[in-house]
């Protein structure tokens, strides 16, 4: 046991003294909640729009009025018709294109108006956006059937931020849990084995596992200190709604963050040098979460192979369980399957790390 | 206290260890003498467990390196060649948790390291990564020593460090065996031969020759000549034909050569300067272990 | 100066903040010497050699080699001098003669010429049947003869080699100590650090740096017979002991 305090100190000690991993522990997370943050709120204004207006009647060109008034559009384009809309995405000149079909007030009046909404779908999350944009406009303006006004827009603005706050929020946490467990954890266990000093440690009685649990512990304490970090600043800075119970959010944080030490020590397993483990943390793990949890790309767009793919990125549930907490106040006895995925998946990964921790060289 | 009988290593195609067999005694200070590659790394990593032996066996105090691997980490002592200790760690820590890594206090074991760790002392709060070359080297011994072991395996230690560092390095050794501690050192450098009780000398995964210096030295069974002449590279060219020629080196400012007869200097003389070597003087010359370490590689090869 | 001096070092000096790494050292090479630059580890040796191959400005001092100021023509001296260490040498997994034309070309070798003395080192050095195959798969003491080879492609007028024979077995160490003594018999002069004091008296002058002075700067032999010794070991700790 004393040789266990010692090591677990050890590593306290190296990580205290180490100035760039204290930076990339704590430094990091901070920075990209708030770079985020503000990143996304200020990126979708003024898309550039364009209207193909059938009806031309008062209601059409309230709503279009309306709509250029929320600030996020600009009309950027004269279209008469569906070729030239064509015309105008290819040449890059709108991100979306609204048809107003002919009658419009009257079938206003008779509650069966519908509207076009053409997005650019290159870019599928700023389209999905600017469609909840131009249905929040329409569903104000058709439901209350009074002419819309300024009324509008502040509220617009209110959901907007919060939609992507909501959004980004789970996605960083999700990311730093990653970069500081497994990344972390992997470089410092091959720190050792390219300083020579695992071969001292493997001939020490030290058992395989004191060896893990050293290296593992201090990271698990760290992970947890910046999770509740990045969480404090969404909800207090960002205003991330915290409707469900604090309780079950922390113990599935902590599921998450031993499913990504397990993993860092999978990797260290493989990786001989510290470099290795870097680029194997970057490549398999940091580029698939982002671009395959539904964090930033929603994966319903994406191709067949790839949503296959993404259901083996643990990062996806505990995308899902960290949304149904905060957002929706919903608890385990609605997110058990994700949980249980995750702890299966920390299980296996445990079970390969142990198998292959090889107690010699 | 150690045994090596018929060990082998191989990785893939390459035998790094072929059929090594000997035994180092208790109190011993034993040298496992050769260049890179040689396969020293190897035969320490199989005593101290962190490899297994494709064949053989390797016992400590009696007990199978593999079969009792716990027994063997217990009571070794290792420095791995590329051991660095924790260099953000001071003296003092690192020391301490060498200590608790094995179960046991810097208290309890002080005078095994008192006269190593008493030049230290004054910096012990000194980062590890801040000391000079000699001083790492000695703490790095003082962590390998705190549990106090049976024998202490240290691979390479010397390397790389200039010639004052490894004087004391080995005078430390040498005082070290009084206790009763079994050492077993490898090194690149031959004439570290010298401090050792017996050595092994190692090429191409062979162990060539087991004895003390003094026996290696003395099973050299050829004439050793020492020739200098005004032009030394003709003369060494001159020499490698020569019909009585073993082999031929240049060696400092001379040429050796070895013969398996006796020569008549001034006969050597007259026939270099045949053959246009001016200023020949021929004599004969004193073995040392690398002439027998040389001698043994061209009977191995 | 004398006229066939490749190296002189007039109070070459080199301070980091408080620390004087080197201090004022002043010595001459001459053109085809064999000069052994001895010391403990951090007396000063690694920050005169980068001082003298153009890495390091000199902060007091000056030093010419190949007839170039270190401080004003870093670039004409890196071309006329090479290098080669135990710790960098060859790419493991480029070919023999992808490493050597890699060199040359470095050098600004043209091809025609560079074609033709890859062509000769591989013949000379006996590696017709290992010309096509990784330098990776070489034994070290060919790895070792190559790198050195390779750091005379270019011709240059100074090779500094930092330990060449760390490791190697005693006959490949006689060898390589072979080339560079044709080396030097060709012109090239070769200034060299070890840490086998038995190779010192291969060199024709040595120099012994303590605490970033030079305390001996002689031929072996004369270096012995001042400090009233015969071996090089006791010369080595003879200066080296009176430090703290």
């Amino acid at each position: 046991m004393n040789a266990f305090r010692a090591f677990i100190l050890k590593e306290f000690r190296h990580i205290l003294r180490d100035k760039r991993t204290l930076l990339v522990l704590f430094g990091m997370p901070i920075a990209q909640i708030i770079l985020f943050g503000y990143a996304i709120t200020t990126e979708i204004q003024n898309a550039n729009i364009a209207v193909l207006d059938r009806s031309r009647d008062v209601r059409s060109l309230e709503l279009t009025r309306t709509i250029l008034a929320s600030g996020y559009f600009t009309l950027n384009a004269d279209v008469r018709s569906y070729d030239q809309i064509e015309e105008a995405f290819r040449k890059g000149r709108i991100k979306m294109a609204l048809v107003i079909p002919p009658d419009f007030a009257a079938k206003l009046q008779r509650g069966e108006a519908d509207l076009q909404v053409l997005t650019d779908a290159t870019d599928p999350n700023m389209a999905s956006t600017l469609v909840s944009y131009v249905n929040a406009i329409a569903a104000r303006s058709g439901a209350q059937g009074k002419p819309p006004g300024i009324r509008i827009e502040p509220q617009m603005h209110y959901n907007h931020n919060q939609a992507s706050v909501n959004m980004f929020v789970p996605g960083v946490i999700t990311i730093v849990m990653l970069l500081v467990s497994a990344m972390l954890t992997s470089i410092a266990i091959t720190r050792e084995k390219e300083l020579g000093n695992m071969e001292i440690l493997l001939v020490s009685p030290l058992k395989p596992l004191v060896i893990i649990l050293g290296k593992v512990i201090p990271y698990l304490l760290l992970s947890m200190v910046n999770v509740s970090t990045v969480i404090t600043v969404g909800h207090l800075l960002f205003g991330v709604p915290m409707e469900g119970s604090w309780l079950v959010l922390a113990v599935a944080c902590l599921l998450f963050v031993v499913c990504a030490l397990s993993l860092g020590v999978v990797i260290s397993t493989i990786a001989r040098t510290q470099q290795v483990a870097l680029m194997l943390s970057l490549m398999a793990l940091m580029m698939p979460t982002i671009l395959l949890s539904n964090f930033i790309f929603p994966i319903s767009s994406m191709p067949f192979p790839l949503q296959l793919i993404s259901n083996i990125i643990p990062a996806k549930y505990f995308i899902v369980i960290i949304k149904g907490v905060m957002l929706k106040g919903v608890g385990f006895e609605v997110l058990w399957k994700e949980a249980a995925v995750l702890a299966g998946m920390t299980l296996l990964f445990i079970g390969i790390s142990v198998r292959k921790f090889r107690i010699r060289l | 206290m150690i045994r090596f009988d018929q060990v082998v290593k191989r990785y893939g195609n390459t035998t790094a260890v072929d059929r090594a067999t000997f035994t180092v005694e208790r109190g011993e200070l034993f040298g496992l003498i050769g260049p890179d590659g040689a396969g020293k790394s190897s035969m320490m990593r199989m005593l101290v467990t962190l490899l297994l032996p494709d064949d053989g066996t390797i016992t400590l105090d009696g007990h199978d390196v593999v079969a009792d691997y716990r027994f063997v980490r217990r009571n070794v002592g290792y420095m791995p060649g590329t051991f660095s200790l924790y260099t953000d760690l001071t003296v003092e820590e690192n020391l301490q948790f060498f200590a608790n890594v094995f179960g046991t206090t810097i208290q309890e074991n002080y005078h095994l390291i008192a006269e190593i760790y008493e030049q230290l002392a004054p910096f012990k709060d000194r980062r590890a990564g801040a000391l000079s070359g000699g001083m790492k080297q000695k703490l790095a011994l003082c962590c390998a020593l705190i549990h106090r072991p049976l024998a202490l395996i240290l691979d390479e230690p010397t390397t790389g460090v200039d010639a004052v560092s490894r004087a004391e390095f080995w005078s430390m050794l040498r005082r070290l065996t009084t206790t009763g501690i079994t050492i077993v050192v490898s090194t690149p450098y031959l004439e570290e031969a010298a401090l050792c009780d017996r050595v092994g000398l190692i090429n191409d995964g062979r162990l060539m020759q087991i004895d003390t210096i003094g026996g290696i030295v003395a099973s050299y069974d050829h004439a050793l000549w020492r020739i200098d002449a005004d032009n030394t590279r003709t003369a060494l060219q001159v020499l490698r034909e020569h019909p009585a020629a073993r082999a031929a080196y240049l060696y400092r400012s001379s040429v050796m050569m070895s013969t398996d007869q006796e020569l008549d200097p001034e006969h050597l003389t007259h026939e270099l300067l045949r053959s246009g070597v001016t200023g020949a003087r021929v004599s004969r010359a004193q073995p040392d272990i690398e002439d027998r370490f040389m001698d043994l590689m061209l009977e191995h090869a | 100066m004398t006229p066939t001096a490749t190296i002189v070092a007039d109070r070459l000096t080199r301070r980091f903040g408080s620390f004087t790494a080197v201090n004022a050292i002043s010595f001459e090479v001459r053109r085809g010497e064999i000069f052994g630059f001895l010391g403990a580890n951090g007396a000063g040796k690694t920050t005169a050699i980068k001082m003298m191959s153009g890495l390091l400005m000199p902060t007091e001092g000056t030093a010419m080699v190949g007839g170039f100021d270190v401080s004003t023509e870093a670039e004409q001296v890196k071309r006329s001098i090479g290098y080669m260490s135990q710790r960098f040498s060859l790419y493991a997994d480029l070919t023999v003669r992808e490493n050597i034309r890699f060199y040359g070309g470095i050098y600004g070798l043209k091809k025609a010429v560079l074609n033709e003395r890859a062509e000769h080192l591989i013949r000379d050095l006996g590696l017709d049947a290992e010309a096509d195959r990784l330098v990776g798969e070489l034994p070290l003491g060919m790895k070792q003869k190559l790198a050195f080879s390779t750091a005379l492609v270019h011709d240059p007028a100074v090779v500094f080699l930092d330990e060449p024979t760390s490791g190697v077995d005693p006959i490949t160490r006689r060898q390589f100590w072979e080339m560079i003594t044709a080396a030097a018999d060709r012109g090239t002069t070769i200034l060299i650090t070890t840490h086998y004091l038995d190779e010192a008296e291969y060199c024709h002058r040595i120099s012994v740096m303590v605490d970033g002075t030079m305390a001996a700067y002689d031929t072996p032999s004369a270096v012995k017979s001042t400090l009233g010794v015969h071996t090089m070991d006791e010369v080595f700790l003879k200066l080296t002991r009176t430090s703290p």
